[in-house]
């Protein structure tokens, strides 16, 4: 008998059944729904993830008090919220050190007094503007570049100049039909005169990186109280080749900095782009393993499901497997029409899920910013899985059927 | 509603008998029913020639339905030789004798066993699925055959949507739609009021005109006065064979 046959008899029947045939179907949807959901998020979001979270410039290393993107808990918070503050003098000290060896050490320091407002003559900004000080290196740290006027001397920040650059949001608010160069902006009670502005870089993770007012650190510092920050310092190796040994020079250095005997431990994270990532991955990975355990533990019901449903189908049609053998229908037949409509129930309910599936985690890519993915491995997976339950769940309710003695079951009413 | 058919034959056809088409050597056959042995045949001998048209009788426990069970290759032998056009089917396995019914066999049931979500044409086209006909041959036969019996207009009415007497002539249909050597019909009108089931024996006649082996299993005298030889069981043996009017 061909396939084409068998199929369109399990359609037929399917459809007999429709409120039961969706029932069933629908657990299969839940189990692969939960698992290309997911999949699919994670496909979408890595991308933009990793562009997000490299936002230090190329053979860059940060070091701070706090480690970057992971939230401590209990012990481990705090072990280093007790940490030192890393000072300007420590972090001044260690760029002395590392001087002959790597020419760009960026020291920066952000507000954390809550939203920050910048006003200039009558206009001003929404509240909420990263106001920052730093040094002749933030361009090369932070991937930013200047798009008019210039950037911090080594001069304006020995010497703690009121100067600022602004990024493009803050711009558009404050000079919407004027150059912003040699103007005075006020950040809450202090004032700045604008030197550049940096060119426009987008958002990242929902956030505008373009609302930003950055002056020299040694301003910063000073107008804000120094004691109450802890710098953060990017270091740039000279090259990829000597990445790691300039990453054990700058733990060194700031071992001596920060004057630790040989038995202590650091007391200061070091982070990268790549370390950065990898913390993602790891998190990333553990959402996949939750979501391949939730999704077994429902295919698993499903297919329990499945199984029940079809030896009920069974039950309910001996007469018509009777019928079918008593006019030549041979056993193998009666198993492939069971078998396959047990395949054609799991399978089309995975085909539901992986669209529902992939359709939402999409959506959700779409909301963060990211692309859109279609996950053919996990999809391809998906369907093979849902063939292996579809014949393993049908088996024994289509051997039962094939197995009915045709007298009995002609008799049966 | 029914296509008009002629009247019942007053005058009956004969048609000599062909070839040999089934032949029985002292068959038995055993049911253990719990610690009992029941023996529904206890050796039964007939051959049967294509163009008969035949009647089993018999009072229940007769082994009638054991025997037309065997005769349609549903159930084998205990004992002794069935040979169905030559071969021995009595050792035959299921997919061997699921080839003799789909090829060699129509059946008419009783209760006209139609698949009741199927329409007429549906039902009709099924042997020859499992033969393994294409879809636009089936059709075409499946059409021929409800035309011949009289339903040409009602091939998309579901069992359902007919009467008594239209589902049995779509199981008619169904049982000549692969042109078999015989048609086994048990109690055919045995679910039908009579005057639709003398509709039904006037078809049967028309059909063994048109040249069909037929054996009918019935209880009844009057639907068995329709066949050209009547074989009477009784206890599990043949009673009596008789020709009447021959």
């Amino acid at each position: 008998m061909l396939l084409s046959e068998i199929l369109r008899m399990a359609f037929r029947s399917l459809g007999v059944n429709k409120l039961r045939s969706f029932l069933t179907m629908s657990g299969i949807t839940i189990g692969v729904f939960s698992v290309i959901g997911v999949m699919t998020t994670v496909s979408a979001m890595r991308g933009s993830i990793e562009t997000g979270l490299s936002f230090l410039g190329v053979n860059m290393f940060q070091i701070g008090k706090y480690p970057n993107g992971i939230q401590l808990s209990g012990e481990n918070r705090r072990r280093v919220e007790q940490r030192r503050n890393i000072t300007l003098e420590q972090a001044q000290r260690y760029r002395q050190l590392m001087e002959g060896w790597s020419d760009v050490v960026c020291l920066k320091v952000f507000n954390r007094d809550g939203p920050v407002q910048v006003t200039y003559a009558n206009r001003k900004t929404e509240p909420g503007v990263n106001f920052g000080g730093t040094n002749e290196h933030f361009l090369a740290a932070n991937q930013y570049s200047i798009e008019a006027g210039r950037n911090f001397t080594p001069e304006d920040v020995d010497l703690g100049r009121p100067f600022a650059i602004i990024g493009q949001d803050v711009l558009k608010r404050l000079f919407p039909s004027e150059s912003p160069l040699g103007k005075m902006i006020k950040v809450g009670s202090r004032t700045y005169t604008v030197v550049g502005t940096f060119a426009a870089k987008g958002s990242n993770f929902g956030q505008s990186q373009d609302d930003i007012v950055m002056t020299p650190i040694t301003r910063f510092l000073s107008d804000h109280g120094a004691a109450r920050f802890s710098i953060t310092i990017a270091t740039q190796a000279p090259s990829q080749e000597v990445y790691n040994e300039t990453v054990d020079r700058a733990i060194t250095a700031m071992r001596m900095v920060r004057s630790l005997q040989a038995e202590d431990e650091n007391d200061f994270e070091l982070y990268s782009n790549d370390s950065l990532i990898a913390v993602f991955a790891q998190v990333a990975d553990i959402v996949r393993a939750g979501a391949l355990v939730i999704s077994a533990i429902a295919l698993l019901a499903a297919s329990v499901g499945i199984m029940n449903i079809m030896l009920v189908s069974v039950t309910e049609r001996t007469k018509e497997i009777g019928i079918r053998k008593s006019i030549g229908a041979r056993s193998r037949s009666i198993l492939m029409q069971f078998l396959i409509e047990a395949v054609v129930l799991s399978l089309s309910g995975g085909m539901v899920g992986i669209l529902l599936g992939v359709v939402t985690g999409n959506a959700l890519a779409v909301w963060l910013n990211a692309a859109v993915v279609f996950p053919w491995d996990w999809a391809a997976i998906g369907l093979l899985t849902c063939t292996i339950i579809g014949v393993t769940a049908g088996l024994y309710p289509a051997l039962k059927a094939a197995r009915l003695d045709p007298i009995e079951s002609l008799r049966y009413e | 509603m029914i296509a008009p058919l002629p009247p019942v034959a007053t005058a009956r056809s004969y048609r000599p008998p062909g070839s040999l088409v089934i032949r029985i050597e002292g068959v038995t056959k055993l049911y253990r029913m719990g610690a009992e042995t029941v023996h529904a045949l206890r050796g039964v001998n007939v051959e049967i020639r294509r163009n008969e048209y035949l009647a089993i009788m018999g009072p229940s426990g007769s082994g009638k339905s054991t025997l037309m069970n065997m005769l349609g290759c549903l159930d084998t032998p205990t004992g002794g030789r069935y040979d169905f056009n030559g071969k021995n089917v009595a050792h035959m396995v299921d997919d061997e004798l699921a080839e003799i019914r789909n090829r060699e066999i129509g059946f008419v049931f009783q209760t006209f066993n139609l698949l009741p979500r199927s329409d007429a044409l549906h039902n009709v086209e099924l042997p020859l699925v499992y033969a393994g006909v294409g879809p636009a041959e089936r059709r075409e036969r499946a059409l021929e055959a409800l035309k011949n019996v009289g339903l040409g207009d009602r091939v998309h009415h579901k069992p359902n949507e007919l009467s008594g007497g239209q589902r049995q002539r779509v199981a008619i249909a169904r049982a000549l739609v692969n042109r078999p050597s015989i048609l086994l019909a048990d109690e055919p009108t045995g679910n039908l009021d009579s005057r639709t089931g003398e509709e039904i024996m006037a078809l049967f006649e028309q059909l063994y005109d048109q040249g069909n082996t037929i054996i009918v299993v019935t209880h009844e005298e009057d639907i068995a006065r329709h066949a050209r030889r009547i074989v009477r069981l009784r206890d599990g043996l043949i009673e009596r064979d008789e020709r009447p009017g021959a």
